[in-house]
């Protein structure tokens, strides 16, 4: 059941302010959940003007100055810096995205800065995605075929082949979709959520893969798959362009589609 | 899953509502406003069943402020409900997924849902 309101240990409480240095200029206010675990207090919003003179143009760019010069406590995830590792996702602005990505003045005013919606925090903007990982495993994420390999080379593909999984083989995992989805927030523990159904549609779009009606068997459940509602909120979040929300209505057709080959005649299906 | 001892981060209260979004939240209000007015639909076929006194209050009843209110509510959401669920129909065959195409049918389901229920109780 969905639960609205966050629970008591998770309120957010005003924070502290760290003000910019003297003589600063030009800068720009950042708000920032941050979370100790242990302190054992509530969640609280720090400020810090940040002199956007001395920075880099992305908000990522901002957080590490904050960390480097203003408090050295603030954690978050990052890595490639250029939107590739997806090690960065959080929600500025009220959106989740990329910080590495995302331009400080793709923001008017105060930027606000949270961890992934719904999810368990681990410290400041650092969420545990362990039940996304799980989630991700349980598609089998790999090929799967009992013919074996040809003796001399790959199992090869057409171009046209290849291009059906280049844009759902372009997900880098970062969690940017699932983490905003409202069925995802209110069934994270049933629902696969957007990023695992994106990369189950990988392989069953993929010429090579033999286990494509094992994989449509293991999705045919009412809160696996079908608990997406077209909310797209998955699609408008995704910081690398790809839509969850299309190949999840396009495994929902495969399931109907292969339903109605089994009857061919179109007859209503037999009760059990 | 969840480990209770963690916070869990702020989701509804924070998040920056697309269209697309505020629409399919719509479709399940109106959804449930439809089946709640049902009532009413009711009681409307059986005051016109037993005539003259009984659909005089019925119409007394809907003719003040608060009647005429939840009736234009209640045509909004029948014509709000009826387009969102033919671009649900449209989704259903693999369509009109791109960003701008989604934001788009949303904003045109607002737009008639206004103009369908200005146009069924305004024009003559």
């Amino acid at each position: 059941m969905a639960e609205f309101r966050l629970p008591p240990n998770s309120r957010v409480r005003k924070g502290k302010h760290v003000a910019a240095r003297e003589g600063a200029t030009n800068t720009r206010r950042f708000a920032v959940y941050r979370y100790d675990p242990d302190q054992g207090e509530n969640p609280r919003i720090d400020t810090y003007d940040v002199d956007m003179d001395s920075c880099g143009p992305m908000v990522l760019d901002a957080l590490i100055k904050i960390k480097n010069e203003m408090d050295p406590t603030l954690t978050f995830r990052r890595s490639c810096r250029e939107g590739i590792c997806g090690s960065c996702a959080m929600n500025i602005d009220g959106g989740n995205t990329l910080a590495c990505t995302r331009a400080v003045d793709a923001t008017h005013g105060e930027v606000r800065i949270y961890p992934l919606p719904h999810m368990p925090v681990v410290k400041d903007l650092v969420p545990d995605l362990s039940n996304f990982y799980a989630q991700y495993a349980s598609i089998k994420p790999w090929l799967q075929a009992s013919t074996p390999p040809p003796a001399y080379h790959e199992r090869l593909q057409s171009k046209a082949e290849q291009e059906k999984i280049d844009v759902p083989a372009a997900c880098i995992l970062c969690a940017c979709c699932s983490a905003s989805c409202p069925s995802y927030w209110w069934n994270s523990d049933r629902y696969l959520g957007p990023a695992a159904l994106l990369a189950a549609y990988r392989w069953l779009v993929d010429s090579r893969d033999e286990a494509r009606d094992e994989r449509l068997d293991a999705l045919d459940d009412s809160f696996k798959l079908y608990r997406c509602h077209t909310i797209m909120n998955c699609t408008q979040a995704c910081p690398k362009g790809l839509n969850p929300a299309k190949a999840i209505a396009e495994t929902k057709k495969m399931l109907v589609e292969r339903r109605q080959r089994s009857r061919p005649h179109g007859g209503l299906p037999q009760q059990p | 899953m969840r480990n209770t001892e963690k916070p869990l981060s702020p989701h509804l209260s924070i998040y920056r509502w697309p269209i697309t979004m505020t629409i399919s939240i719509l479709h399940r209000v109106t959804g449930v406003a439809m089946s709640a007015g049902l009532v009413v639909f009711a009681w409307w076929l059986s005051s016109v069943a037993l005539g003259g006194d009984s659909y005089d209050g019925f119409v007394a009843v809907m003719s003040s402020l608060p009647g005429c209110v939840l009736l234009i509510g209640w045509s909004f959401a029948f014509f709000l409900h009826l387009a969102n669920g033919i671009r649900h129909l449209v989704w259903d065959f693999g369509h009109g997924f791109e960003k701008r195409q989604a934001d788009a049918s949303a904003w045109f389901v607002v737009l008639f849902a206004i103009a369908a229920t200005a146009a069924f109780w305004w024009l003559p």
